[in-house]
């Protein structure tokens, strides 16, 4: 299990509107504190002094609301549920709107060694950010061995055995103008239960591919900024075979196959590899036809359809010429 | 050369599921086989020529092979016309 400690957190390079905006007032030393939960609580009924069930693995989130109770509670000198709140080994307290807390506060929080920080972002946006950044880093990952190209606007993970051609497929689709995500191993995420995002391993080492009798070359240099993508949600997948003469390909492909990737079925297909076939072309149609089928354009089982409708009135015409010479031989 | 006349006994005819049956089926063979409707002859490897024909319920098909295993490829063919596709 990785883990993400508030250090970590503050630590973050996140771009405009990620960023989370964070300051350290007190606790430093509770910076190592971990974040196990990709949830927050808004401790306004601990701080009242109810602590049944309480969500002590959650950051602590408080708004304006917690923040003037708060406020009151210093002011009457009532402040028990605060120091209770410090018993409990928090992964940190956020303030959000600046609101700066009171002395006594980060005084308690710095005993505890309980890190308090103060954002300039709204309750809900830094909820939105925060709950945004832990869940995709909490979210259930696997590593695959395949090329991740974006087609025509799909993603396109091109798996198969090693030497079957994926890297040289995925060179000339990148030289088609289509863009790399990552080479040989690709990093899997399942986002929101459903949203399978691809990205290489490494940032540093990314972009690079070894092709055979070239050696390691660099993609973004040789074909431009415009050729690489960080990070893309995966369509469908594609898998490279040698061509057996033993096996059954799809012929018609009106029945979809679907692989599951951490659970999340996704549309797949099996393309033969032989002389003569020119797979980057393939895979690019394949990407404009899955884009047509997410559109409710299936062409094959269209096709079907009308060749039956074309078939059936055939046959009418031919049963009604049976009819009709059957009645002149009477006559 | 190796010959058989069938008739189509599936009410739907020939179209995009059957056809690629028999093209499966015919694949397996090594000889030329050829399916052939009134004056129309087209390879029963090729799925389109197949579905092109048009063949409705009822019509006439010769089914046609030449090559070291005809006479399997064609039996094989025609089974698949009296299996009625394995529809209905």
């Amino acid at each position: 299990m990785k883990s993400l400690t508030v250090l970590d957190l503050l630590d973050l390079d996140l771009k405009e509107h990620n960023a989370l905006e964070l300051k350290c007032l007190a606790g430093r030393k509770g910076l190592v504190r971990e974040i196990t939960v990709p949830e927050l609580n808004r401790p306004g009924l601990p701080l009242n002094g109810f602590y049944e069930n309480f969500a002590e693995q959650r950051i602590q989130l408080v708004g304006r609301g917690e923040y003037a109770f708060l406020e009151k509670l210093f002011k009457e000198g009532t402040t028990e549920s605060v120091e209770k709140l410090f018993t409990y080994t928090i992964p940190c307290c956020i303030f959000s709107h600046n609101l700066q807390p009171h002395k006594y506060f980060l005084e308690i929080a710095e005993k505890s060694q309980t890190p308090v920080l103060i954002s300039s972002l709204t309750s809900s946006e830094i909820s939105v950010r925060l709950i945004r950044l832990l869940s995709n880093f909490f979210a259930p990952q696997q590593t695959v061995h395949g090329v991740l190209v974006e087609v025509a606007g799909s993603g396109v993970l091109i798996q198969g055995d090693s030497g079957v051609g994926k890297s040289e497929t995925a060179l000339e689709l990148i030289e088609r103008g289509h863009r790399l995500v990552a080479d040989d191993a690709v990093v899997i995420k399942c986002i929101s239960g459903n949203n399978l995002i691809g990205s290489g391993t490494n940032k540093v080492i990314g972009h690079h591919m070894e092709i055979r009798g070239l050696g390691i070359i660099n993609i973004s240099h040789i074909f431009g900024v415009g050729a690489i993508r960080d990070e893309k949600q995966i369509d469908f997948v594609v898998q490279l075979e040698e061509w057996d003469s033993s096996q059954i390909y799809d012929r018609i492909g009106s029945h979809d196959t679907t692989t599951d990737i951490l659970g999340v079925k996704v549309p797949y297909l099996k393309i033969p590899v032989k002389p003569g076939r020119n797979i980057p072309i393939i895979i690019e149609t394949a990407a404009l036809n899955e884009r047509l089928k997410q559109k409710g354009q299936y062409s094959a089982r269209e096709f079907n359809k009308n060749i039956i409708q074309w078939l059936e009135s055939e046959n009418a015409r031919k049963v009604y010429l049976e009819n009709y010479n059957n009645k002149q031989d009477i006559k | 050369m190796k010959q058989k006349t069938t008739t189509i006994k599936n009410r739907a005819g020939i179209h995009a599921r059957p056809a690629a049956l028999i093209v499966q089926t015919a694949s397996q063979f090594e000889s030329n086989i050829y399916l052939e409707k009134d004056s129309e002859k087209i390879n029963a490897k090729s799925i389109m020529g197949i579905i092109t024909l048009g063949a409705s319920y009822k019509t006439d098909i010769i089914v046609s092979a030449e090559g070291s295993d005809e006479e399997e490829a064609v039996e094989a063919i025609a089974a698949l016309f009296e299996k009625k596709f394995e529809e209905e």
